[in-house]
């Protein structure tokens, strides 16, 4: 026997070293998908919030371009998101190491995780940067159907509109700030990214940051 | 009667006004002009307005725009609305004066402004698509505009129309190109009763007092001008009957501005916003010069091994 299954991709193959799937192809597909419309929608929609940032509207074809393709990839989001979101909710609800995580989020920073807590396939920082995209991405595709003039112009009042793109700004400079601590902790804890590009991690990696979801995968059972 | 302007002269003459005359522009900056060119307005003297929409005609005429043929909507605006083609339109309002118990129709001719702050150039993202010349003309320059309607959000006055053909935006030059060539505007050339008239502000602002000072005479003891402060005071004028309740005009706002909504996603947003994300990138790069990645130690794999193989085996 050499590998165990808890969830669909999640396997253990023991070595030297230990391999751990963490995602499957389908998963990592659906993530790139969402990734790309995130970037390119945040490409798209400061160089139409600031001036100085006017100039990569080029990128998209010209600004005419940038304003007719931006609600488009947003659509793309949408359901990329929705698709992460149906495969990864559960993980990441809340657990009740995860109150003690961040309260220790001093020894995260300076990356004291012998201190921390054991916690499951996410850590409660991983879990507010899901649940803060899953809330920004709704407000954003609402008040941004709100400004897409071509199709739902008459749905609603100036007023309204005024409202959805002060809240459009707002929610998308958030959710940008959001992606930067998603991208930068991805960076930081080495060994993660290749949980996303290739689906598997290392024994000691999973072992060093979710040591219960190892423990789970060994066992068979889930915490 | 203010005098007319005269004929222009058929010889080939050179613009009045033009780009080293702009004092704002959409989403960039212009280096303050070297003149200062007499600020325009036009004057609409409702008082004196007889509903035959000739300036509606004039503007399509001048403009080279076709209206759609509409639907009869049991009133007399026709168009509804103002449109991507029509950049004016009267507005009819039957009103009955609740002081004398008549019926007053009033007629009011709609379109852009020409606000001194104006809200649309504030809102607009696309450098150079709105621009304002010294002498209060606010103009769309639709070769930069792209179609965002941004300017609709950004109006006082509800007045630009996105078209549904090509996309930009459209409302009233105060016909900047007649201008520029010292005449008026084309609805004033054809306004039979001189309701329109157009000339510097500061004799339209004359003209208008004399205007109010007889109607006052006639029993309309609340005639004034609508010159809103709230916007820096507007290059299109009203001369109303009812100066104290211009929301009877089929909506004028009693005190325009530009809505706090906008000024906020104008202002605080757009710095704050740029700086939060650039703060938190340097958090991020500070971090990792400070605290160096975060590596998994061969220890982790040995206990990783270690927690398999006792399973495993």
């Amino acid at each position: 026997m050499s590998a165990h299954e808890i969830r669909p991709g999640e396997k253990v193959h023991p070595g030297d070293p230990v391999i751990v799937d963490r995602y499957t192809t389908a998963a990592r597909i659906n993530h790139w998908i969402t990734a790309a419309s995130l970037v390119l929608l945040a490409i798209s929609g400061l160089a139409l919030f600031h001036p100085v940032l006017y100039f990569l509207t080029s990128l998209f074809g010209g600004g005419s371009n940038t304003r007719a393709i931006h609600p488009w990839i947003g659509v793309v989001l949408f359901l990329g998101f929705f698709g992460l979101f149906l495969r990864f909710w559960k993980a990441n609800l809340w657990k009740r190491e995860d109150g003690t995580w961040m309260a220790r989020l001093y020894d995260v920073l300076t990356a004291h995780d012998e201190k921390l807590p054991e916690v499951g396939k996410y850590n409660a920082g991983q879990k507010m940067v899901f649940w803060m995209m899953s809330i920004l991405i709704i407000i954003l595709i609402l008040s941004g159907l709100v400004l897409w003039d071509q199709y739902f112009f008459e749905y609603t009042s100036i007023e309204q509109k005024r409202i959805a793109v002060l809240v459009h700004a707002i929610a998308a400079i958030t959710i940008i700030c959001v992606w930067i601590v998603h991208v930068y902790a991805a960076i930081w804890v080495r060994g993660t990214i290749p949980a996303m590009v290739r689906g598997h991690v290392t024994g000691g990696w999973a072992w060093r940051h979710h040591r219960k979801w190892l423990r789970e995968l060994v066992s068979g059972k889930r915490g | 009667m203010f005098p007319p302007l005269p004929n222009p002269s058929v010889q080939p003459s050179a613009s009045a006004f033009g780009d080293q005359d702009l004092v704002r522009r959409s989403a960039s900056s212009v280096p303050p002009p070297a003149r200062d060119l007499p600020k325009v307005a036009k004057l609409i003297d409702t008082s004196k307005c007889i509903g035959c929409k000739a300036c509606q005609v004039a503007c399509l005429e001048w403009n080279d725009l076709r209206e759609e043929v509409g639907e009869n909507r049991g009133v007399y605006d026709n168009p509804g609305d103002l449109t991507p083609a029509s950049l004016t339109v009267m507005r009819f309002s039957e009103w009955i004066n609740p002081e004398t118990d008549d019926l007053e129709w009033l007629i009011r001719k709609d379109g852009c402004m020409h606000c001194e702050d104006p809200g649309c150039l504030k809102a607009c993202p696309a450098p150079g698509a709105i621009v304002q010349y010294s002498n209060g003309i606010v103009d769309f320059v639709h070769e930069n505009c792209i179609g965002c309607g941004y300017c609709i959000k950004g109006c006082p006055f509800n007045i630009p129309r996105i078209s549904k053909v090509d996309h930009k935006a459209y409302k009233c030059t105060l016909c900047s190109d007649r201008v520029a060539m010292g005449q008026g505007p084309a609805c004033a050339k054809a306004c039979p009763t001189q309701a329109i008239v157009f000339g510097t502000k500061d004799e339209m602002k004359q003209h208008a007092a004399a205007r109010i000072e007889d109607l006052k005479s006639r029993g309309f003891a609340n005639a004034g001008l609508y010159d809103p402060p709230g916007v820096g005071g507007t290059h299109v004028m009203y001369v109303l009957h009812h100066a104290d309740q211009p929301q009877i005009y089929a909506g004028l706002p009693n005190d325009p501005k530009i809505s706090p909504v906008v000024e906020l996603w104008k202002g605080v947003t757009k710095y704050a916003g740029l700086t939060a994300i650039a703060a938190f990138a340097a958090v991020g790069f500070m971090h990792h010069l400070v605290s160096g990645p975060n590596r998994v130690s061969d220890e982790d794999e040995r206990n990783a091994k270690r927690l398999t193989e006792g399973k495993t085996s």
